[in-house]
């Protein structure tokens, strides 16, 4: 049915506010950055602003600050989300199965997502301090362990993991109660066991929810600045593209360099967004293709 | 509006109401945003000037006394009203920087820590100091305090407050201090794990270290001119090879890489410890935490690297400069030359704990209750050393803590050439940091 021309237009008309609310908002400072980042451009040298093409991302391509901290963001994406989905995963099924206490169970698993990051990262900072916490003292450990990579890594990871997994959990849990019920026990009717049953039934019904679930954290731990910022400030070589994306925008003030630079993270959250689409699509059609 | 009234093509009715809404509130906008005469007008402007002064939040209240006192002075010139900004210097430079850069005019006199006058003074978002109030503002200063407030033969701020780094000991178990960081570190492997509290974490506080070890080795961090670096190899490798002897085990404590101040200081407090590279709050701190640590607690010189070469410690402090873009740039002057006084800086000592710029205040009796080790405290900054004197400080600080953390890491012979290459690029504001 083809609609009205005026009615289309009318259309147009009422979204034009939030079309041009969202160029104002997003479009505009993004391709502002685009240009920016084509400048010599330091703001405690304004006079010395100049056109350098893409000196600034050969310069930072080039460098092994950049290529060391997208390892360190691709860890610290990779070793939580990972262990998020796992974990979320479990809680989804506690909460989704809950026989008493449900929304006490719920919202006790949410409650770290509810904490500003920085004070959990603060919290967890203070926790795993050799003078301050109580983690050497529960394993009988006498280590310090901000001030080594691997271990430095660790805390912040798990800072992530501890936060964000009620988040996941929750994206989870949306995806069980589109499992139908009566599916489950027409299998158990058939004979399968409950592993055959999460593994046949469940996890492919789910595969939509889980995909979204993992493309929003992925994109999200990609971006990660505050508990990097809080607990080590970059040291220890655990710096995160954005702390790196900091320093040279705002300490640095070095606005051409730090505008390449963010829109670098911008090119890489494109990537991770359309490998994650594509996987979805595929897999959305799989799902439509099976009866 | 015009869409209302031009249209001729049927609108569903729906639509025209909301077009008719729209136009309301587009009107309602635009009156709202002009002077109308039959809106009420805002309250007349205060007769008595008013000046803003940045300055981060002082916790006794001396700056918002000091700032009442040169209001009152003042006999209805101009009213000055302290805005507090972050306790961290780096925090506060973070704001600043980016309301000057933006020529915000509410910022009228600013509390600059010593490492940013290069900088703003290039950047043209401070203004030069002329005629009888820089004369006032340098009469009888320390000569470090004034140059750390100067750039290019010019004064850019009122030297206001100051500090630098002494040498806590444990008088109960060290009978004299040492004199240089080898007896120091001597002194300190003998005593056992975490004998020696300093600042090791990768910020900059680090810098400061490594500048005062270079400056009493004898050597720079840049040139003469302040365009290119100077690293001298000798007194580098010197200062290195310390910085690593100090990280390594037994001397300082597992935590030194994540170690600043504060951490120093809380250590300290334990008891635990017998020596600490730290600023002169301190001692009020351990009266007040540790009574028991405070009275066996003496002070010394910071240690010398070269023995008979006294020590050259860098200095710290706030000295006030005046917004480029201040309504009232003449009044915010004589307020600033106000507020750092002598009578507002003898406040800001006994009450802040702030240690004055105006040398005599150093034999006055009420700051020497305060700093008891007040004669120590002039004597170093006497012979203190400037932080590298560049509009690029933050970038060539940020190169310096990057490549000496952390310390336990450091290759003195390696680390002389990656210092060099690393502040060469920082200098030409290139790649990343």
């Amino acid at each position: 049915m083809k609609r009205i021309p005026a009615e289309y237009r009318l259309g147009w008309l009422l979204v034009a506010p939030a079309v041009v609310a969202m160029l104002v908002v997003t479009a505009w400072p993004v391709l502002y950055a685009c240009w920016l980042s084509l400048f010599r451009y330091d703001l405690r040298f304004p006079d010395q602003r100049a056109f350098v093409g893409l000196d600034n991302y050969l310069s930072v391509l080039s460098s092994e600050v950049w290529w060391q901290s997208l390892g360190n963001t691709l860890i610290i994406t990779v070793g939580s989300v990972a262990v998020e989905l796992l974990l979320g995963f479990a809680l989804a099924l506690l909460m989704h199965r809950a026989l008493f206490g449900r929304r006490t169970v719920r919202t006790a698993i949410l409650i770290p997502y509810g904490i500003i990051t920085v004070v959990a990262a603060l919290a967890w900072k203070f926790a795993f301090d050799p003078t301050t916490g109580f983690v050497n003292a529960l394993l009988g450990l006498d280590q310090a362990w901000l001030t080594e990579r691997g271990s430095a890594l660790f805390v912040i990871i798990f800072t992530e993991i501890w936060k964000t997994t009620p988040f996941m959990a929750l994206l989870l849990m949306a995806g069980l109660t589109l499992v139908p019920d009566d599916l489950l026990r027409a299998a158990r009717v058939d004979g399968a066991a409950a592993v055959q049953r999460f593994f046949r039934i469940t996890l492919p019904l789910m595969k939509p929810a889980i995909l979204v679930a993992l493309l929003f954290r992925t994109l999200d731990a990609f971006r990660i600045f505050d508990t990097v910022f809080v607990q080590t400030r970059g040291a220890q070589s655990t710096e995160s593209v954005s702390v790196v994306g900091y320093h040279t925008l705002i300490t640095r003030l070095n606005l051409g360099l730090g505008s390449a630079v963010s829109v670098l993270i911008f090119v890489c959250v494109v990537i991770i967004a359309v490998l994650f689409v594509k996987g979805f699509g595929t897999a959305l059609a799989r799902g439509e293709e099976q009866p | 509006m015009r869409l209302c009234t031009t249209s001729r093509r049927p609108v569903p009715p729906a639509a025209g109401a909301a077009l008719r809404w729209l136009a309301a509130a587009l009107v309602l906008l635009t009156l709202t945003g002009c002077d109308d005469p039959l809106l009420p007008k805002d309250p007349p402007m205060p007769e008595v000037p008013l000046l803003r002064w940045y300055v981060f939040a002082e916790r006794s209240g001396a700056f918002a006394a000091a700032a009442a006192r040169c209001s009152e002075q003042a006999n209805g010139a101009f009213r000055v009203e302290m805005v507090a900004l972050p306790a961290d210097a780096d925090q506060q430079r973070e704001q600043l920087v980016r309301r000057l850069a933006a020529r915000d005019s509410d910022i009228d006199i600013i509390g600059m820590d010593v490492i940013w006058t290069p900088e703003f003074a290039t950047a043209g978002w401070i203004l030069p100091w002329s005629g009888r109030l820089a004369e006032q503002s340098r009469t009888g200063r320390l000569a470090a305090a004034v140059q750390s407030a100067s750039f290019g033969e010019r004064l850019w701020a009122a030297p206001f407050t100051t500090n630098t780094q002494l040498l806590w000991y444990r008088t109960d178990r060290v009978s004299t201090p040492p004199a240089t960081w080898d007896q120091m570190l001597d002194m300190a492997e003998s005593l056992g794990a975490g004998a020696i509290q300093a600042q090791g974490e990768r910020y900059e506080g680090l810098t400061v270290l490594f500048t005062s070890l270079l400056a009493s080795a004898g050597g720079a961090v840049l040139d003469e001119s302040g365009t290119g670096v100077a690293l001298p190899d000798e007194p580098t490798r010197t200062a290195l090879a310390i910085m690593r002897r100090l990280a390594s085990f037994p001397a300082a404590d597992t935590t030194l890489a994540t170690d600043r101040e504060d951490q120093a200081r809380l250590a300290f407090e334990t008891g635990a410890p017998s020596f600490m590279i730290n600023y002169t709050y301190v001692w009020p701190s351990a009266q007040r935490n540790a009574p028991e640590v405070a009275a066996n607690m003496g002070w010394a010189r910071w240690p010398a690297v070269v023995e008979d070469q006294p020590s050259r410690v860098t200095i710290g402090g706030i000295n006030l400069g005046v917004g480029a873009w201040s309504r009232h740039p003449q009044l915010a002057f004589r307020a600033a030359a106000c507020l750092a006084s002598e009578d507002n800086q003898r406040l800001a000592a006994e009450r802040g704990g702030l240690p004055p710029t105006i040398a005599a205040l150093y034999d006055d009796a009420r700051v020497r209750d305060t700093f008891p080790f007040a004669d120590l405290l002039r004597e170093t900054l006497q012979d203190a050393v400037q932080r590298a004197r560049t509009p690029l400080y933050n970038d060539v600080s940020l190169a310096i803590s990057r490549t000496l953390h952390p310390m336990r890491a450091i290759d003195p012979q390696r680390d002389v050439k990656r210092l060099r290459a690393v502040l060469d690029r920082a200098l030409r504001s290139e790649g990343l940091l």
